[in-house]
């Protein structure tokens, strides 16, 4: 990946974890923790990646992403107002009374959202179900599900891996957001995983593991999942890939318990002063390179 | 009965599924190996790339199929949004049961274009058994918000209903029966209208609301109660949610009297239903004919609904001693 285009998109996700504190903070509750591990990976999906129109929300032919871990939905609305689906500034509104930005997604109510979610489990075989239409009207989207790692805990989880890989839909990319972490301990405390990758292969699916804050292995990923070719044809993709809950506010990173709290005030103003220094420096770091040239 | 034919109404489901596919080529049908059983199997071999077996996995199967009801045509500003047509299938204790949340947060509140057809709903399941015999369903969907159900009396009704679903756009929860059961509608001449109760039989001292395949037993009950010196009217209610409100208030007022006839539960289904409506309307006396609050056990399909009371001889004797004769 070039740098200016990274430099773009770490500008970009820095600013999606604002808008997840922001929001968060207003609203007095929410999953500040996921979503900011979640923050880059959304932000090169929907600035880089996917093929969306926020004027044509429902464009037929778009790209759809479904968080399957529903309750990162601060990380997608902060990526789709950056996107233009709606004005960053309604990250305020998020969990009031009226506001479009529900504490899980809803379609049909945000803009972009494509599909409701929030009791775990159920989001990849909402992705599956849009996979099979796409090839039954042969079109060329892409389907997105995003999973929290405990979230595969889920049995359904493993009904959708089975259906995706029988029914060959290749037009079907999963991610799994492991940062190893799940509401009460850590995964291996609670219901150990392991081993994922190898557990997904054997359900047929093409396994790549990734760090889920370098952009250009998230690019690669994505790419990777996009060529289905030759003799990766018809097979699901899935990206594992490695996260840090709370990436990006230090107080918050790799700590549990920051996976279903708001911060308060003093704790708002901390994240954000220290994420308005790194989008600073990252900003004189592109006009630097900009005028530099 | 020499000449009365006997179908179930999942005979009419697999019937209606063909046919609805002439009006809509985006429709898909999804089962959980239950398609033979299910009459899906009726669909699977006339349009088989249309139809996707799902498996064992019900969760799934329900999700796939929110999925696909996400696409289809968006609206313009000419013309309403046409959603593709899903179908899911298996029986009523897999779909409402296992599913039920999956039915809830993927299809009903997203407001999907999916209609569920479970099967073997009821009692009249027969020998599997109470683990089989799914009393719960209408219960469970009824506290659904955008989920409208729809229990067919015939296998006449459940083809008309199936192929009336071309027109209605959101959830359904279609319940059919295992059980052959007569069929008095006339396939030609018979309409579906949803959310319209129909009265069969006019009556004044007594209405006995009917719904599925009970509807047969109250129409028999109707007969043997007239031999007797009761008029009892008879209503078919085959939409139990939206509910026919008016038809069943205006019975309340011209007879007095009312008995709810369901393969059910007595909780929460079609008798709460017609009790609610009336708590509005205007209390009269109401007797729910129901399966009690318990579980049934296993036994031929027909001594079954008698042993629990659902049958035409029950009906008559609950009918006259609400009527005092």
């Amino acid at each position: 990946m070039e740098t200016i285009a990274n430099l773009n998109l770490q500008i970009t996700a820095c600013k999606v974890r604002m808008g997840i504190i922001e929001g968060t903070y207003h609203a007095k509750s929410g999953h500040p923790g996921g979503s900011l591990g979640l923050a880059d990976t959304i932000t090169y999906l929907y600035m880089s990646h996917m093929k969306v129109n926020p004027q044509k929300p429902d464009d037929p032919t778009r790209d759809r992403l479904v968080l399957s871990k529903g309750h990162n939905a601060p990380a997608l609305y902060a990526a789709l107002a950056q996107r233009g689906f709606f004005p960053p500034e309604e990250m305020k509104e998020l969990r009031k009374i009226g506001s479009r930005l529900q504490g899980h997604p809803v379609m049909g109510v945000t803009p972009g959202v494509d599909f409701s979610t929030g009791s775990l489990g159920q989001g990849i075989s909402a992705a599956c179900g849009m996979a099979l239409a796409g090839k039954l009207d042969k079109a060329d989207y892409k389907v997105y599900a995003i999973l929290g790692d405990g979230e595969v805990q889920e049995g359904q989880v493993w009904e959708a891996a089975m259906f995706a890989a029988h029914y060959k839909l290749d037009n079907l990319v999963t991610v799994i957001d492991n940062n190893n972490l799940q509401s009460d301990r850590t995964i291996d405390e609670v219901m150990s995983l392991a081993p994922l990758d190898e557990k997904w292969a054997a359900f047929g699916w093409r396994v790549i593991t990734i760090d889920a804050h370098d952009f250009g292995q998230i690019e690669s990923a994505f790419d990777y999942a996009a060529d289905v070719s030759g003799e990766n044809a018809d097979k699901p993709t899935l990206i594992i890939q490695k996260s840090v809950k709370g990436k990006g506010v230090p107080f918050m990173e790799n700590k549990p318990s920051w996976h279903g709290v708001a911060p308060n005030k003093e704790q708002y103003i901390s994240a954000m002063a220290g994420l308005k220094v790194k989008l600073v420096t990252l900003e004189k770091e592109l006009s630097d390179l900009q005028g530099g040239n | 009965m020499s000449d009365v034919v006997m179908r179930a109404t999942r005979e009419g489901y697999g019937e209606g599924l063909v046919e609805l596919y002439k009006k809509r080529k985006d429709m898909v049908v999804l089962d959980a190996d239950l398609a033979s059983a299910t009459k899906t199997a009726m669909f699977e071999k006339s349009h088989p790339d249309k139809f996707f077996n799902c498996g064992i996995a019900e969760a799934n199967m329900i999700g796939v199929a929110a999925g696909l009801a996400t696409t289809g045509k968006p609206a313009t500003s000419k013309s309403a949004a046409v959603p593709r047509l899903v179908f899911a299938s298996s029986f009523a204790m897999f779909a409402a049961g296992r599913a039920f949340e999956q039915i809830r947060n993927s299809i009903a509140y997203p407001n999907l274009n999916v209609k569920i057809g479970a099967t073997h709903g009821g009692i009249s399941v027969g020998e599997d058994g109470a683990s089989h015999q799914c009393n719960e369903d209408i219960a469970l969907m009824r506290v659904l918000p955008n989920m409208t159900i729809i229990n067919p009396a015939d296998s006449v009704e459940a083809r008309a209903a199936v192929l009336a679903m071309a027109e209605h756009n959101g959830p359904v929860y279609m319940r059919f029966g295992r059980l052959a059961v007569p069929v008095f509608n006339d396939r030609e001449t018979y309409k579906f209208q949803l959310g319209k109760g129909l009265q069969l039989r006019e009556g004044t001292d007594v209405t006995i609301i009917a719904t599925g395949l009970l509807v047969a037993q109250a129409l028999e009950a109707h007969d043997i109660l007239a031999g007797q010196g009761i008029s009892a009217r008879v209503i078919n209610i085959h939409t139990i949610k939206p509910i026919d409100a008016e038809i069943i208030a205006k019975a309340a007022k011209e007879t007095g009297r009312i008995i709810t006839v369901e393969e059910h539960s007595v909780i929460g289904g079609l008798g709460d239903a017609v009790c609610s409506v009336l708590a509005e309307a205007g209390s009269v006396p109401v007797k729910k004919i129901g399966i009690e609050d318990r579980f049934g056990y296993s036994g031929p399909a027909l001594e079954l609904l008698k042993e629990f009371g659902l049958c035409s001889e029950n009906i008559v004797k609950v009918t006259k001693e609400f009527c005092g004769k």
